[in-house]
């Protein structure tokens, strides 16, 4: 039986770090009440809120918080026709908020998601170990055997190449989830009563080289460094495919970053997940991906991206090359994703454009 | 895993006696190692005769023996701890756990002592998954299962080769690195087994080991000497080496390794500053190797654990053997442990 923290009196934290260098990216359909909870560790930062559905339904934001908000009739001024490549009817539509974000970081998190409780019953504040994780470096070339080296208390282990020891920079920070556990369909249906009660207190980096199921529930990313590459895709309304999202983005990042020399991280912190999704629902949304998925795995394995893409923009568009020229065949879902992958990009460097000297 | 599910007719328990009194050892885990048959190898280099207490299954493996069964002039491939080899090469079982002699349970943050022994074949006895990541980690233990996004047709799994297991207290740091931090000492236990991706490279300690002989046996090898190898952990990298070309070998076959728990109690040996006196050599070595093994393919037509070992052994003389003599050393030792493994185990 796992149950999330109570946070009732805890001060909002007095030194939020980076407080003003991070975004909180929300996407809602129904409502925030779970940001009340959240106020001792999210409060002092800014919040822009993804609001997807109908656009005329006013979300109201606790009292206090710092936010901007964008519905789909925001998303369709500012973008206009590139509109076409924010997905609707699906949380994907989050990465709208990546792309007008003026922060360095971006912190992810549904609103399902409360605060969750450490073996002695601390209540975990996700957002500083996400930035901790950000601020020191990976080490996707080495696997090191006591996981993070840079925590306090570990380090490198016997064996581990003193050259290897610097690590590389961190893009992103993959955090897991306590109680309802990130399942696909067929396995909720199998077994729709399994929590996740194992607090495994470890953070690591995902070896170069080898891919993940990023789940966009509570993640955290440097938007200088891979931004442009965290586009969740075509999903949802008018779509084929729904629930893939955060996958499809995470192996795009994942063979990005290795190309590029960035780390990833996974494991700590965990957040407390409180609603298990429809199984049937959630059937048939995935249904499609896990037969791709058996051919979309092997083409990600298999990438090598040109010695040529130096930013993360070339590599995505070269990454959309490759989808259209082999994906398509699976279906033609693929050549409109590889579109929308290029439309991305370019909604992406239009509002982000480079800073002037 | 419980103890009475293990069939104990299967496991092996091998210890390498670098000390001579294993009694405070031996009885500090004889809840868990009670029932399975012990194969100890005293440290040819080690004087004093063995302290053994009653009341175990063991078979116990001096200079002599190991003499009789390798030849004298093979035998100083199995001195210090490269003793325990000896233990696989005569043992007869699919499952080997090995243990260091400075090692005692550990407790889990419950208070209960862990039973190392039966959390690692419990690691070798269940799938690994080296060819996607899972994020919740081990897929097959109670109240875990893979995640969405996790390919459908991975989720069988491979065979697994080996089980690394960790250790509270002294962690297995290098020198350097203990010697800085003299006071510190590991408190984390990380409740998670999880399976080393391929390709990923990793430092195996053999300080808490275990591997399905029947699988990889061979593939264990007393290779690596560093000049001036020592007594104390600090001051080898035989086991370091050994787990390299297990790693890259398994990657190969398509078995896999998994790091994790269990846990052991590691206690206080040597001094890690005067460990540091000497010339860390190994230091050298490891950054020589891994661009070796990154860029490493094994032939096609390597299709046995032997033939593998054998072409790594080539490879390393070739590319390495100029580098310094004791990566030829270490061919020399892999290729002569495979003729030993092949003599040995062929005679039954």
């Amino acid at each position: 039986m796992v149950d999330p923290a109570n946070t009732v009196g805890i001060p909002v934290n007095p030194t939020p770090l980076l407080k003003d260098e991070l975004d909180i990216v929300i996407p809602t359909i129904r409502n925030l009440d779970f940001l009340e909870m959240w106020r001792p560790f999210l409060q002092p930062y800014h919040l822009i809120i993804v609001q997807d559905g109908d656009p005329t339904k006013k979300i109201h934001v606790p009292e206090g918080y710092d936010y901007e908000l964008y519905n789909r009739n925001d998303i369709n001024r500012i973008l206009g026709p590139k509109a076409s490549c924010i997905s609707f009817k699906d949380s994907a539509c989050r990465c709208f908020g990546y792309m007008v974000s003026k922060k360095k970081y971006i912190f992810t998190i549904d609103d399902d998601c409360f605060v969750a409780k450490d073996p002695a019953g601390k209540a975990v504040n996700a957002l500083e170990q996400h930035i901790k994780n950000l601020l020191c470096p990976s080490t996707p070339w080495f696997f090191n055997t006591l996981y993070d080296p840079y925590r306090e208390g570990a380090d490198f282990v016997r064996g581990y190449p003193f050259s290897l020891r610097e690590g590389v920079s961190t893009a992103v920070s993959h955090g897991l989830w306590l109680n309802i556990p990130d399942y696909d369909a067929p396995t909720q249906l199998v077994k729709p009563k399994e929590r996740n009660a194992r607090y495994v207190d470890a953070v690591m980096t995902i070896p170069k080289g080898t891919l993940f199921p990023m789940c966009g529930m509570n993640l955290a990313f440097d938007r200088d460094l891979i931004g442009p590459a965290m586009y969740f895709g075509l999903m949802g309304d008018g779509q084929p495919i729904g629930r893939y999202d955060d996958m499809w983005a995470g192996w795009c990042i994942k063979v990005i970053c290795d190309h590029l020399g960035l780390g990833v991280k996974t494991g700590l912190p965990y957040i407390y997940h409180s609603k298990a999704s429809n199984p049937f629902v959630n059937l048939k949304k995935e249904y499609k991906g896990i037969f791709w998925q058996e051919d979309i795995i092997p083409f990600f394995q298999n990438v090598k991206l040109s010695k040529e893409a130096t930013t993360v923009q070339q590599c995505y568009i070269e990454l959309s090359k490759m989808v259209k020229e082999k994906l398509s065949s699976l279906d033609p879902y693929f050549d409109k994703l590889a579109d929308a992958m290029v439309t991305w990009i370019e909604a992406w460097d239009e509002l982000n454009p480079p800073a002037t000297a | 895993m419980s103890s009475s599910e293990i069939n104990k007719n299967e496991v092996d328990i091998v210890i390498g006696a670098l000390n001579a009194d294993l009694t405070q050892f031996l009885n500090s885990w004889r809840p868990f190692f009670s029932g399975f048959h012990l194969i100890i190898v005293k440290d040819p280099e080690l004087k004093d005769d063995l302290n053994i207490p009653e009341g175990f299954d063991v078979d116990v493996y001096s200079k002599p023996d190991i003499e009789k069964v390798v030849g004298a002039a093979n035998a100083a491939m199995f001195s210090g701890y490269s003793c325990r080899y000896f233990g696989y090469l005569v043992s007869k079982k699919k499952y080997i756990v090995s243990i260091d002699d400075d090692c005692v349970p550990a407790k889990d943050p419950k208070g209960v002592l862990v039973d190392a022994v039966s959390q690692h074949v419990s690691n070798l006895e269940n799938p690994a998954t080296p060819l996607f990541f899972n994020t919740l980690y081990d897929p097959y233990c109670e109240g875990a299962d893979f995640v969405r996004g996790y390919p459908f047709s991975l989720r069988s799994g491979v065979p697994c080769a080996a089980s690394c297991g960790l250790w509270l207290n002294l962690a297995d740091l290098d020198a350097p690195t203990q010697a800085l931090k003299t006071e510190q000492r590991n408190t984390s236990y990380v409740d998670a087994v999880m399976t080393v991706p391929l390709k990923a490279m990793l430092p195996i300690s053999g300080i808490n080991i275990a591997f399905n002989r029947e699988l990889v046996g061979p593939a264990l090898v007393p290779a690596l000497r560093i000049a001036g190898e020592g007594k104390v952990r600090w001051e080898t990298l035989e086991d370091v080496w050994c787990g390299m070309c297990l790693k890259h070998i398994s990657d190969h076959l398509g078995y896999g390794v998994k790091t994790g728990l269990p846990y052991v109690w590691r206690n206080e040996r040597g001094d890690a500053v005067e460990s540091l006196r000497k010339k860390w050599e190994g230091m050298k070595l490891m950054e020589k190797s891994v661009p070796f093994f990154e860029a490493l393919k094994l032939p096609e037509s390597a299709v046995n654990v032997e033939d593998c070992v054998v072409e790594l052994a080539k490879a390393v003389k070739e590319q390495l053997g100029s580098d310094d003599p004791a990566f030829t050393q270490a061919a020399d030792a892999m290729v002569k442990w495979v003729q030993l493994w092949n003599s040995v185990n062929s005679s039954g």
